[in-house]
């Protein structure tokens, strides 16, 4: 910095303290690096995360659920609240558990409700389960949808 | 004239930078059990085709990639994951018959079957009790 020549502990300390905290930034739970680093099994919490995303008609939710038997998956909408329920298979219940060498797949059912942006219409959802992601396909209720106002000039 | 076995230090021109070119892999979660022919390897592996997925045994490490699609269409409105390209490698023993290791997918599960060589595989060995 110009203009300063005499030492300032203090703003030493200051910017050590930011250098710390840009450090840790990124690792942050749920910040971008500690999502991307694995992808998490099952365990107790929410099972299975959600992408939401939307257009003009509708909203869409992906969930990464890997290796559900399709039978199992439940999906129901109430007015702006979803739930997902299923099953995720355990391999088979022959395995001895001292067959393990790794076990870090989790297996098990699951629920889980989330609250949408907006109101759907329950009856024209449409799922589909794809190489291990649930797309739900949620149309907006007509009376969620934006409407336009005409202006009128004087 | 100088004279010097020691080869001259050269300053590096180029300045020392912190960028990473390499591309954010996911480490998928797996399980590794015992079967009766040898081992087995499964791999979640969600969103990635058939066809996108590579399994291959070099220098005695198996190597697991690939690459998932979303069809996720529309404006992003909450992300709790993200979806990069898969890999993990492991190392694999003598006893693995490399030769005869198959795999299948199915629901974006990988299953990788690793057969042990004959001579490796458990011998059931009766025994007789006598009485």
């Amino acid at each position: 910095m110009i203009g300063w020549t005499t030492w300032d502990p203090w703003r030493e300390l200051e910017a050590l303290r930011r250098e710390v905290e840009r450090a840790f930034e990124d690792y942050r739970i749920g910040g971008p690096r500690f999502r991307a680093g694995f992808l998490p099994g099952l365990m107790a919490r929410a099972y299975p995360l959600l992408n939401v995303s939307e257009d003009k008609d509708n909203v869409y939710v992906e969930a990464l659920a890997p290796g559900l038997n399709p039978d199992t998956i439940e999906v129901s909408v109430l007015h702006d609240t979803l739930r997902i329920a299923g099953e995720k298979t355990p391999i088979t219940a022959e395995i001895k558990p001292e067959a393990f060498h790794r076990n870090e797949r989790g297996a098990g059912r699951f629920v889980r409700t989330m609250t949408l942006p907006t109101e759907v219409d329950g009856d024209k959802v449409k799922a589909e389960y794809k190489n291990g992601l649930l797309l739900l396909t949620l149309p907006k209720h007509e009376k969620a949808k934006p409407k336009q106002i005409a202006v009128q000039v004087a | 004239m100088k004279e010097s076995t020691v080869p001259q230090k050269v300053e590096k021109q180029v300045p020392e930078t912190r960028e990473e070119t390499r591309t954010r892999t996911l480490t998928p979660l797996v399980d590794i059990f015992e079967t009766p022919e040898g081992l087995a390897v499964v791999a979640d592996l969600p969103g990635v085709e058939k066809d996108d997925v590579s399994v291959g045994v070099e220098n005695n490490v198996l190597t697991i990639k690939g690459s998932p699609k979303s069809a996720q269409p529309g404006d992003v409105l909450a992300r709790e994951y993200e979806l990069h390209p898969f890999f993990r490698q492991f190392e694999l023993s003598d006893a693995v018959d490399q030769e005869k290791i198959r795999a299948e997918m199915k629901y974006g599960v990988l299953t990788i079957h690793l057969p042990k060589v004959k001579e490796q595989q458990p011998k059931k060995i009766a025994v007789n009790v006598a009485s």
